[in-house]
């Protein structure tokens, strides 16, 4: 299983957690996982075509997904997979 | 009575309460704050404006606060010095510099941003601010905490000029540096946030905060005599500053403070740091992000939060973007400081770079006004031209010793040879 932080927009589908365990090889399974777990939860993160939402951006153990592999990105047991909404920052 | 209604998401719509929240639970679009505009206009005039402080707050109608400002007393309305002699070199008519290199009380637009969210932030009831920062930002949030006697975190990338460490630390903040490139600060700070209760500028107080970044365009169009420029060039990093001076813009010509057409607006990057300029060259909606590599670190952002509303404001306006390098970014600085005596940091170095490549390859005219926007101060980053200027010539306290190094030096010659 992976680790899963989920963001406060998100915490309504998962009961308030923070955190929440989920399985998959890539972060595409991870996320099918999660929907089958809290249902919706999917369709915030990603469009109708699948893809990730221009406004979300994960994270595997730090690592943006956009310079792995995107969705197909490995996931191993116990990796932190993190969802962070992309409007922040300045300088 | 307040002139801020409610904060709107940019992408769907929905509406929100003036609280501290950034992100559109539906979409995650970011939220963007919504103003009455005939309230605005009853009080906010040309006169009024010209009969207040010469602050930031002078245009207070339009920036987002319910009760008194508290901070930024003297923040903003920094010079727009008319550049004659960096025209010529550049070849232009009509050029500006609109010089927040002397903002007070740390020397950056940053000042602008950090008066308006530290301002909030304490209308809201925090009593911790925080922020991400390349060094800037860290400055002016160290700055305006130490001012308003709140407790303050400030996370920068571990690899920053002196200058920007020692200007945040001598406040007296916690100073925290993260092992990673800015992106990866600014991950951990939402995070953060997310967590603590503390209210982090450009994270959780980021609608605010962003309205700041608005003054320096008013202040452009009230200081043109209510006109506003043909072209404005202006440097990006997160993309604060490019939507929101075309939104003062705007503005302006809503309440009916300027008539004049919108100018065209260009952004400005580092060529080693360049995802926005990326995707604009090659016409994609989508930023594909970046590691950073350049001497502007102060604008390396490789993962722009609001990249994409640069490339909609610059394409809306008929504008368009370059990239320097880094070699270029040092000539620019000293070109600045050789004509105008203006000494800025690489971000200001990356601008005026730019805008002498859309002046050449003929994308900015050269018989139409134009402002360059130096958005920080070069004695912060001493490093980037300490190779580029000339080192002192050291010799004795005789009189002689000056005659010898100066006939050596040839300047007296050359001097007599331009008089005849």
């Amino acid at each position: 299983m992976a680790k899963v932080r989920i963001p406060t927009p998100l915490r309504k589908f998962t009961g308030g957690a923070e955190e929440i365990a989920a399985d998959g090889k890539t972060v595409a399974q991870v996320v099918t996982d999660m929907e089958a777990r809290y249902p919706g939860i999917k369709e915030r993160l990603c469009e109708a075509d699948g893809r990730v939402r221009r406004f979300v951006n994960i994270y595997v153990n730090g690592d943006d997904i956009r310079f792995l592999a995107n969705l197909e990105t490995a996931v191993a047991n116990n990796d932190e997979v993190s969802i962070v909404p992309a409007i922040a920052g300045g300088r | 009575m307040s002139t801020a209604i409610g904060l709107k998401c940019r992408e769907c719509g929905s509406d929100y309460p003036k609280v501290a929240v950034h992100v559109c639970e539906t979409c995650f679009g970011p939220l963007e704050v919504v103003y009455d505009y005939a309230l605005v206009k009853r009080t906010l005039t040309r006169q009024s404006i010209e009969s207040r402080p010469r602050n930031l707050w002078r245009y207070r109608e339009l920036l987002p606060l319910d009760a008194e400002p508290s901070v930024g007393l003297h923040s903003g309305y920094t010079p727009l010095v008319r550049a004659d002699r960096l025209a010529r070199a550049l070849g232009v008519r009509e050029l500006w510099v609109k010089d927040d290199s002397v903002n007070h009380p740390t020397f950056s637009y940053k000042d602008r941003v950090v008066s308006v969210s530290i301002s909030k932030a304490l209308e809201l009831g925090f009593d911790t601010v925080s922020c991400a920062s390349t060094g800037n930002l860290a400055n002016s949030v160290s700055a305006h905490a130490a001012r308003a006697g709140l407790t303050c975190y400030v996370f920068i990338p571990h690899d920053l000029e002196k200058g920007k460490v020692i200007g945040s630390a001598i406040y007296g903040p916690r100073v925290v540096a993260i092992e990673g490139n800015y992106d990866d600060v600014n991950r951990l700070c939402s995070e953060i946030a997310d967590k603590y209760g503390w209210a982090f500028v450009n994270v959780n107080i980021r609608p605010y905060y962003t309205e700041g970044a608005k003054t320096y365009g008013f202040e452009i169009a009230e200081q043109l005599g209510w006109k506003l420029p043909r072209h404005v060039v202006i440097p990006t990093a997160g993309g604060t500053i490019l939507p929101k001076v075309h939104k003062a813009f705007k503005e302006l010509r809503e309440i009916g403070l300027v008539d004049d057409p919108m100018p065209a607006i260009y952004s400005a990057q580092a060529a080693g740091c360049a995802p926005v300029v990326q995707a604009l060259h090659r016409g994609a909606d989508l930023i594909t992000p970046v590691k950073p590599a350049t001497i502007a670190k102060s604008i390396a952002i490789g993962n722009p939060a609001d990249g994409y509303y640069v490339l909609r404001a610059v394409r809306e306006t008929g504008g368009w973007g370059e990239a320097a390098t880094d070699p270029e970014i040092v000539e620019a600085i000293r070109l600045l400081a050789r004509t105008e005596g203006i000494f800025t940091e690489p971000a200001g170095g990356t601008t005026l770079a730019v805008t002498k490549k859309l002046i050449e390859q003929g994308s900015i005219p050269r018989e139409e006004s134009i402002v360059v926007c130096v958005t920080g101060n070069g004695y912060k980053t001493l490093e980037a031209v300490d190779g580029a200027v000339e080192k002192p010539f050291t010799i004795g306290s005789r009189l002689a010793d000056f005659e010898a190094l100066y006939t050596q030096l040839g300047d007296g010659r050359r001097r007599r040879a331009a008089l005849q």
